[in-house]
């Protein structure tokens, strides 16, 4: 208690706050808790869904009876391939090595964001900068990489409404996706801001920290999006 | 004493339309939720008088079919969203920051965000109505009533889109108050020192950020399947109705306590005060709230009995519904021992605070038989249900809001509710619910199916419909009475004092109404029930020494513009894209316009 009513002087600075915790900084944490159930809703809804296939195109490489192989549409009739004993072969859509390419650019631009939060806390406006650069353009051809990967599919016959591999993948990875754009823009705001006459102001580290908080969270929610989409086979 | 910072001066007089679409003052942000919120509340209330005026007698044919199901869908849309979390949130705006000793909320502008995303919000879901086509598959909206076969129209865009914006303003909001209270409490202000109310606030804060998401993608899925061709919820094409069952009540159970929690602290405070001792057992309460909202996330599936779960979980979500009556009961012990013993003055506040504890109980106790699945499966969509949920939130929600406004309305508008009218308003609300909702139970257990728009005669339902209506009517009454009571009440001049009930807490510290700074210097607070600590002690609150700088947040339209750009983007969805794709870059702006505004 004595420290408590110690605090309580007059000269106690404007962002004191309870927990010594910055309360800008105590949103990001909190928005990013809410953010983990929102994905978690959105995987756990992929997980339902994907092993439910009626029709091709299938996540991974699968055999399916030689009747429903015969009712399928010309668009997706190509997957697959008669295997004459009373099933078709039909291959995986995914395709991992491209994918795990992205992943690698995501995980670098994670790299980036933690050189930029260095040069920003430690005086160093270049190195921020450049880094921030680094980090926009790693975000950048990661979305790059969705888009001709959801180019590829749609081109293979996979929609929204093919099946339900389909709907839940394109809904789970565009929100991710949707977050990464946000990221850049969030980003991108950050270094255009940082360029006028005052730049960032005299809270430049902490500001380019929250930016950095968000960036690693939608880093770390891919690695289990990857992990569970492509890596662990239905 | 206020700077002039920011985008728009600050002003001499708070006067005028313009002072209240800028203002970020918590005070006038809890007023406006309170307004808003009251009037959705007539507007259910008309929705729910419709809806018994058709059931009153069999066969009738006072409203068709169509027209019933978008008003009972409406109905606890309705109250559930635009009436009761807005009004609770309207005490929360109101008294965070006065009972933790702070000058204002963590984010001010925020606030202001998450009330107008709130007012576009409820208008844009209500809208239906103007078209002839309002939601009408039910305030849970299952699947497959809600896909585009059997739900044509826009009904369940309004709906989705509605939903999505409320939920929105419900995170920012949540959001907000969490690190308030987390962050800005006054010297001294421990957390086991909080009063209940406000560890009641920080709860369901947590319990909204988080259950929000899940109803968010369900949204999401559904508005994909209605506009963008998945088959989520649709079996044709390989989804899964259930599904949505359970995303929806993964948010619908904690909802459930994000209604009660707050009235619960509502009474928490009204009861001691009023039983002039301190609260009985507060660790206990407040670590009864932490288990009802930890529980609160294991209980989903008990809405979902009849939907053919394996027998071991059926039994665990049983087991988990019956361990939540715990620490609810603890709770209800700990407010009668508050009561026991007490010098107790029977004030509005105070009947409609006492009030709550049986007539909850008896929703509560319901809701224990209903934990049972074979008892469940007899239950499940009969009127016993519809008469569990109006015992716990009318009788336990709505009057712990009504408990709330005679308790608070001094503080908030330095006036006191006529006491006289307030007692017929208690008592003609208390037949009219019991009237209302308890004949329910019957009309369940007898087999009368929820939903239906009418029934035949010589069911056996007959008679208590009617009592039921009756039950309706005079409830209306009350309120009518309670109207008549506010503008009665406001043409008396502001002569309250600091603390006319004799109340512990810190809001009573101050001026009723407070100055806009909320307190002169901040409060030191030495003990739980810090203002009778100081009584009891003959120690005083600190004074002003002099001129002292108090740092006002300026007032601000980015708030409207922003909580505008999202209800285009919704609009768009019902209408046309181009609408969609203008609301963005409103939106795009003014999160630019907001971070570049200076506060200081």
């Amino acid at each position: 208690m004595a420290h408590a009513q110690a605090a309580a002087g007059h000269g106690a600075p404007v962002h004191a706050t309870s927990t010594g915790t910055d309360n800008r900084k105590l949103l990001m944490w909190l928005f990013l808790g809410s953010e983990c159930l929102f994905f978690a809703s959105l995987i756990a809804s992929h997980l339902v869904y994907r092993s439910r296939q009626l029709v091709p195109p299938f996540p991974f490489e699968s055999e399916i009876p030689i009747d429903v192989y015969n009712g399928l549409s010309e668009t997706v009739k190509h997957m697959c391939e008669d295997l004459g004993n009373g099933f078709a072969d039909c291959h995986g859509i995914l395709d991992i090595p491209v994918t795990s390419t992205s992943t690698f650019v995501l995980l670098f631009s994670s790299l980036a964001m933690v050189l930029a939060v260095y040069g920003a806390q430690n005086g160093r406006p270049m190195m921020m900068k450049g880094w921030l650069l680094a980090t926009i353009i790693a975000g950048v051809v990661f979305l790059g990489f969705q888009v001709y990967e959801f180019r590829l599919f749609a081109m293979e016959g996979l929609g929204l409404s093919t099946n339900q591999f389909g709907a839940s993948f394109f809904v789970l990875t565009g929100f991710h996706g949707t977050h990464v754009g946000v990221g850049v823009l969030y980003l991108m705001s950050m270094l255009a801001a940082s360029f006028r006459r005052n730049g960032l102001g005299p809270e430049t580290g902490f500001h380019i920290e929250i930016a950095g908080l968000y960036w690693h969270f939608v880093d770390i929610v891919w690695i289990i999006i990857f992990t569970v989409v492509y890596l662990i086979p239905v | 004493m206020a700077t002039t910072a920011g985008t728009l001066p600050q002003y001499a007089t708070n006067t005028g339309l313009w002072s209240w679409i800028t203002t970020v003052d918590h005070k006038r942000i809890g007023t406006l939720y309170l307004f808003t919120g009251f009037i959705w509340l007539l507007v259910g209330g008309l929705e729910a008088i419709l809806v018994r005026t058709q059931l009153a007698v069999p066969n009738s044919t006072v409203i068709d079919a169509d027209l019933y199901n978008q008003l009972f869908t409406m109905h606890a849309l309705t109250m559930i969203f635009l009436a009761i979390m807005p009004m609770t949130a309207a005490f929360s705006n109101w008294l965070i920051p006065l009972m933790i000793g702070a000058r204002d909320v963590a984010f001010p502008r925020m606030n202001a965000l998450s009330y107008w995303l709130y007012f576009f919000g409820g208008i844009f879901l209500s809208s239906g109505f103007l078209f002839g086509e309002a939601a009408s598959s039910g305030w849970f909206a299952y699947a497959p009533l809600t896909t585009n076969q059997y739900a044509p129209g826009r009904g369940m865009d309004f709906y989705t889109l509605g939903l999505l914006i409320l939920g929105v303003s419900s995170m920012v909001a949540a959001l907000n108050f969490a690190v308030t209270i987390i962050n800005m409490r006054a010297p001294g202000m421990t957390m086991m020192r909080l009063p209940v109310f406000i560890w009641m606030t920080l709860v369901i804060s947590f319990l909204l950020f988080l259950a929000l998401p899940p109803l968010t993608v369900a949204l999401i899925q559904l508005m994909f399947d209605r506009h963008f061709t998945t088959h989520f919820f649709i079996v044709d094409g390989g989804g899964d109705p259930i599904m949505w069952q359970h995303l929806f009540w993964v948010f619908g159970h904690p909802e459930v306590y994000i209604l009660i929690l707050p009235a619960m602290g509502i009474i928490s405070e009204v009861l001691p005060t009023f039983s002039r001792k301190p609260l009985f057992g507060y660790a206990a309460m407040v670590f009864a709230a932490v288990a009802i909202a930890f529980l609160s996330w294991a209980v989903w599936s008990h809405h979902m009995f009849t939907t053919g779960l394996a027998p071991v979980p059926r039994a665990i979500f049983s087991a988990n519904t019956m361990l939540i009556g715990v620490p609810t009961g603890v709770k209800i012990f700990n407010w009668l021992g508050t009561l026991y013993g007490g010098s107790i003055r029977f004030t509005t506040a105070m009947l409609f605070a006492v009030s709550f504890i049986p007539l909850f109980t008896i929703g509560g106790i319901s809701g224990v038989m209903h934990s049972s699945p074979p008892i469940d499966s007899q239950h499940q969509d009969t009127y016993m249900v519809v008469a569990h949920i109006h015992y716990v939130l009318v009788t336990g929600a709505l009057i712990g809001v009504f408990s709330g406004l005679f308790y608070w309305f001094p503080k908030m508008f330095g006036r006191m509710l006529d006491e006289g009218l307030g007692k017929w308003q208690f008592w003609l609300f208390f037949i009219g619910v019991n009237l209302a909702f308890f004949p329910m139970h019957f009309l369940g257990l007898a087999g009368m199916p929820r939903r239906i728009y009418t029934y035949d005669a010589g069911l056996g339902w007959d008679f208590w419909n009617m009592v039921s209506t009756i039950g309706a009517y005079v409830i209306g009454v009350s309120v009518l009475v309670f109207i008549w009571n506010f503008f009665k009440t406001m043409s008396k001049p502001m002569d309250q004092p600091n603390n006319p009930w004799g109340a512990p807490t810190l809001e009573w510290a101050t001026s009723s109404p407070p100055p806009e700074h909320d307190f002169d210097v901040v409060p030191v607070v030495r003990a739980r029930d810090p203002l009778w600590y100081d009584r009891d002690h003959g120690l005083e609150q600190p004074q002003p020494t002099g001129h002292e700088h108090i740092h006002i947040p300026p007032p601000s339209y980015y708030p409207i513009v922003m909580s505008f750009g999202v209800l285009l983007m919704a609009v768009g969805v019902t209408t046309s894209l181009a609408v969609t794709a203008l609301g963005i870059p409103i939106v795009i702006y003014s999160v630019w316009g907001w971070a570049l505004e200076p506060t200081s």
